[in-house]
């Protein structure tokens, strides 16, 4: 008898966080790639929070008299430019690393604004059901009727060009991905025991969302917001490259790319380094983004 | 019993295991096997035992990392071990056909009942029933009579979703015998279906046994069901086989100490008593594997030797046992063990 | 199953009634005066002004501007371009085609050679083979498209001088535009030159747009094999002794595809999204260009007009998809 009950509490005893955190990193680093996109991710980083002092040179700063020199690999490079200039003189290679700090901030307020919201909504309208559900899941059933560009430039267009503007365009656009993520989550954890012993407990319902189910809906979460940050880099470099997102002389990805349009046969590199730089970004997250997915799903667990 | 003809499926030393490495996972540890045609055998454990990776073994159905080898694995004769995946595709489904244990996910959601027969036959069947969807249609309805199917035209163009769990498992059988095979391996058949369906399905393998004169291998953890049906029973137990006999001496004057744990474990054997025996602890995962006899743990008469060495398979052919230790004709255990506790004593007194 | 197409058809009535809401409202919250906005005309008199405010309904009250607005959709009058002065509808209509070839044959080229691909992988599981599918698939979702499209010119235009760099088709031809699909209208003409150039300037576009529906089909190809796969009913097949492409393509892949087909149907938007970049990059003449060009012209009536339409030619595209997918399930046409 004592067995049995000695049983059944080892069964409900979940391992202490640490443990779980633990476990979490094994699965990650199972997958090469997972570490890879980390990795990446990492340096990434590091490049952002560093860029004053890595860089070589001023983004900003253009050197009339080397004005589309070439990378140091081909004819006429110098090691001054490492990648080369652009067509008012302007370092590359600094240039690039200043975009690196731009976009990952542009990734990261877009989709904290995003997250936030949509997880908020998503808890409203999973938890309190009825004519609030209804409402939120139509206006994002709307959102979600427009292709994403599209109603990036919608929002553009209403609030006008610029860096700030294209970040809450891009998080209106990642807005009902997290919304009906957490409403599913919310809906298929409510109906849980542990939400009913909660609630005759005594626990009130904000309480409830915050504390008791929304830790429980974390993991896709975690997963969908690290793919967010791939999308907002891509849709800014979108924006960017179509004028309607970041303004020259700002060093963003997609922009540097745009303004280098028309001398892309006579100087190749000034198109294919922002291009270069905004896939290996995306393709950090979108590693990490995977990996973690297969971490945290409880049924890929052996 | 064993006459002097040749066995319609003779395995002997059948070993498969999982993975590389240093330690790869012993799935199925040196089990033999002979059936005569037309013979009923069942093979009776507990999950993990390995019975339903034996009969995968023998029909080819086990993947990498898996590895099958074997002294030798013979069908009407023929090597299965050597054979090509062409070669072996012309035996299975034909030949040798098996039912498994989920009927409902067993069947292709996205076709019909009469394509799923149909199939069969369009591979296997007579040159007439190749060739002409008439005949095969006719064919279908056919089997569908013969396993007891209602409103037979019907059911033919019906999709699995619309069937009850004990129909489709009578279309499976339909499907298995198609082609009139030499063998029917029957993997837990009647496990996933209502209690009121399961003697049905039972009773109609039999009768498809009888009227075919196919041998049938019935797969089950339920040693009642084996009782009543088969003439012959290999006990399996994490992997290795440790009892072979003919029914009703095995159950009677059991010689392993599991198969006289099983028994003690039914209801039927338990109607005097206030709780249900069991056999406490469970069957070893790849993880812990006792260094000495894999029934160790959960042995009533356990001693010092049995825990250090594995026993062989031992006895006259037919009726052997894998133990030090075979119990004696009346039940009782032939070493000088001590009673590790008190609900596990009064196993002695157990089978009748 | 008519029961399942009403309650399809009856979702998207509210999503579609969100569209117009959305389309009506902007041209109240763009900044600036909606009079300036919706005629183009600067700095006008104060007279002027008012009759205009007048012609465009907007001293009405807001509900009764979009019932009319309403109206006037459902008639067919989306307004006139500032730039054109042609009708909206009438460019959209036009232009429409143009977007429609190119994401035709995007979405072909992602099938052919998406879903191979996937099963491949899936067959093939963590081999080279394997690996090597989902390494381009990954790299091929992580690329900003028009980038992607501008590595293709410079290679093959360019550097090669395989493809044309530009446009639907080369100027020297003039085909009569019947059917607006170039492709037909070339072959409908005769001749052979203007059909071979029509094919030509297709490839790279299509190639660029379809690279992401392509890595998207083949991982879901992919992961959706590889779980039927695993299924009984395939081990039920293959204790049958079918032969193994039978297995594979009658048994598995049946059921595969089932989600596969509704992630293409996503694509769709997707597509139009990615049209408007390719577009733009390959001076493509269809709706996303014309979008593009409307929206850094401030040319308003266009903006509304055409985020009306795409978003109706998406709803309309997923709803078919919805009912599509409904055919293909058997559990939910036979109930």
């Amino acid at each position: 008898m004592a067995e049995a009950v000695e049983l059944a509490a080892d069964a409900l005893d979940l391992p202490p966080v640490p443990g779980r955190l633990r476990e979490t990193w094994t699965s990650y680093a199972r997958s090469r790639g997972a570490l890879i996109g980390l990795a990446l991710v990492v340096a990434l980083i590091v490049l952002a929070i560093g860029a004053d002092v890595i860089a070589p040179h001023p983004p900003n700063e253009q050197y009339r008299d080397f004005t589309l020199t070439p990378p140091i690999w081909k004819e006429g490079g110098t090691s001054r430019f490492i990648l080369g200039t652009d067509p008012v003189g302007r370092d590359m290679l600094s240039r690039l690393i200043h975009g690196t700090r731009l976009s990952l901030m542009i990734g990261v307020i877009s989709v904290a604004i995003s997250l936030s919201l949509g997880v908020l909504l998503g808890l409203l309208a999973g938890y309190l059901r009825g004519l609030t559900e209804t409402v939120i899941m139509r206006l994002m059933d709307v959102m979600l009727a427009l292709p994403s560009l599209l109603l990036a430039i919608a929002v553009v267009a209403i609030l006008g060009p610029g860096l700030a503007n294209a970040m809450y365009a891009i998080a209106i656009v990642l807005l009902p991905h997290y919304v009906r993520l957490t409403r599913a989550a919310v809906i298929a954890e409510a109906g849980k025991e542990y939400v009913a012993s909660s609630r005759i407990a005594g626990a009130g319902s904000l309480r409830l969302m915050f504390n008791t189910i929304l830790p429980n809906c974390m993991a896709p979460l975690i997963v969908q917001a690290t793919l967010g940050f791939s999308s907002a880099i891509l849709d800014a470099a979108a924006l960017g490259f179509l004028g309607l997102g970041a303004q020259p002389p700002t060093p963003e990805w997609g922009s540097m790319l745009a303004s280098a349009l028309e001398f892309i046969q006579r100087a190749p590199w000034v198109v294919t380094f922002p291009g270069l730089a905004i896939l290996v970004t995306v393709l950090a997250f979108n590693l990490m983004g995977d990996g973690l997915r297969d971490a945290l799903d409880p049924r890929l667990k052996q | 019993m064993n006459d002097a003809a040749a066995p319609l499926l003779d395995i002997a030393g059948l070993t498969v295991t999982f993975g590389t490495g240093a330690r790869p996972f012993v799935a199925l540890d040196h089990v033999d096997l002979t059936m005569q045609a037309g013979e009923v055998v069942g093979c009776v454990g507990e999950s993990g035992s390995g019975k339903t990776v034996m009969a995968l073994a023998v029909m080819g159905l086990v993947d990498f990392p898996g590895r099958v080898q074997a002294r030798h694995m013979r069908f009407g004769g023929r090597d299965l071990l050597t054979l090509s995946n062409r070669e072996r595709r012309t035996i299975i489904g034909k030949d040798i056909a098996m039912i498994f244990q989920d009927p409902l996910a067993s069947l292709n959601p996205c076709y019909t009942v009469g394509y799923q027969l149909s199939e069969t036959l369009r591979i296997h069947g007579t040159p007439e029933e190749r060739s002409s969807g008439r005949v095969r249609r006719a064919r279908a309805l056919d089997l569908l009579q013969q396993v007891e199917i209602p409103d037979r035209e019907t059911r033919l163009g019906a999709y699995p979703h619309q069937l009850s769990g004990g129909m489709a498992q009578r279309v499976m059988i339909a499907m298995a015998i198609a082609c009139r095979p030499r063998l029917l391996i029957a993997d837990e058949p009647s496990t996933a279906l209502d209690v009121t369906v399961q003697a049905q399905i039972l009773e109609l393998l039999l009768r498809l046994q009888r009227d075919q004169g196919m041998a049938l291998l019935l797969i089950t953890h339920d040693l009642a069901v084996v009782a009543e049906t088969a003439r012959r029973v290999i006990v399996m137990y994490a992997g290795q086989q440790v009892e072979t006999g003919p029914v009703p001496d095995i159950f009677e004057h059991p010689r392993n100490p599991y198969t006289q744990a099983l028994l003690a474990a039914l209801p039927e054997h338990n109607l005097d008593r206030t709780r249900l025996r069991a056999i406490p602890g469970i069957v070893p995962g790849p993880f812990d594997r006792p260094q000495g006899c894999l029934f160790t743990p959960r042995c009533a008469y356990a001693v010092a030797r049995c825990r250090e060495q594995r026993p062989e398979l031992d006895g006259p052919p037919g009726r052997q046992s894998r133990c030090f230790f075979p119990l004696d004709a009346s039940g009782r255990p032939t070493n000088d063990w001590s009673a590790q506790a008190s609900d596990l004593a009064d196993l002695t007194s157990a089978p009748r | 199953m008519p029961s399942f197409l009403l309650r399809r058809i009856a979702l998207i009535v509210p999503t579609f009634i969100g569209v117009t809401l959305l389309a009506f409202a902007l041209i109240h919250l763009i900044p600036g005066d909606p009079v300036e906005n919706l005629s183009g005309e600067r700095g006008m008199d104060p007279e002027r002004r008012a009759r205009l405010l007048h012609q465009f309904g907007l001293d009405r009250p807001l509900s009764t501007q979009y019932l009319d607005y309403i109206n006037q959709v459902v008639h067919g009058d989306l307004g006139l371009s500032l730039t054109t002065h042609e009708p909206v509808l009438r460019e959209f209509v036009t232009l429409f085609p143009a977007t429609i070839e190119l994401a035709f044959f995007a979405m072909l080229l992602a099938m052919v050679v998406g879903l191979p691909a996937g099963i491949i992988a899936a067959l093939k599981r963590n081999t080279v083979a394997d690996y090597a599918v989902m390494g381009v698939s990954l790299t091929g979702y992580s690329m900003p498209i028009f980038w992607w499209a501008l590595l293709l010119i410079l290679y093959f235009s360019v550097d090669l001088g395989w493809t044309p760099v530009s446009g639907r088709i080369d100027v020297l031809y003039d085909v009569p535009a019947t059917t607006g699909f170039m492709l037909i209208d070339t072959l409908r003409s005769g001749d052979p030159g203007a059909f071979r150039s029509a094919l030509s300037h297709l490839v790279l576009p299509s190639i660029a747009l379809g690279t992401i529906p392509l890595a998207v089909i083949a991982r879901m190809t992919r992961s959706s094999m590889l779980e039927v796969l695993r299924e009984d009913y395939v081990r039920t097949a293959r204790a049958k002794g079918l032969p193994y492409w039978r297995v594979v393509l009658v048994h598995a892949l049946r059921n595969a595809l089932i989600p596969v087909v509704t992630v293409i149907g996503l694509q769709v938007g997707l597509l139009l999204s990615g049209a408007i970049l390719t577009e733009t990059i390959f001076s493509w003449p269809g709706v996303g260009n014309w979008l593009i060009h409307g929206v850094q012209s401030r040319d308003y009536p266009v903006v509304q007009g055409g985020i009306l339409l795409i978003a109706t030619v998406v709803i309309t595209v997923n709803l078919i998809v919805d009912l599509l997918y409904g055919v293909i399930n058997p559990r939910i046409r036979h109930g």
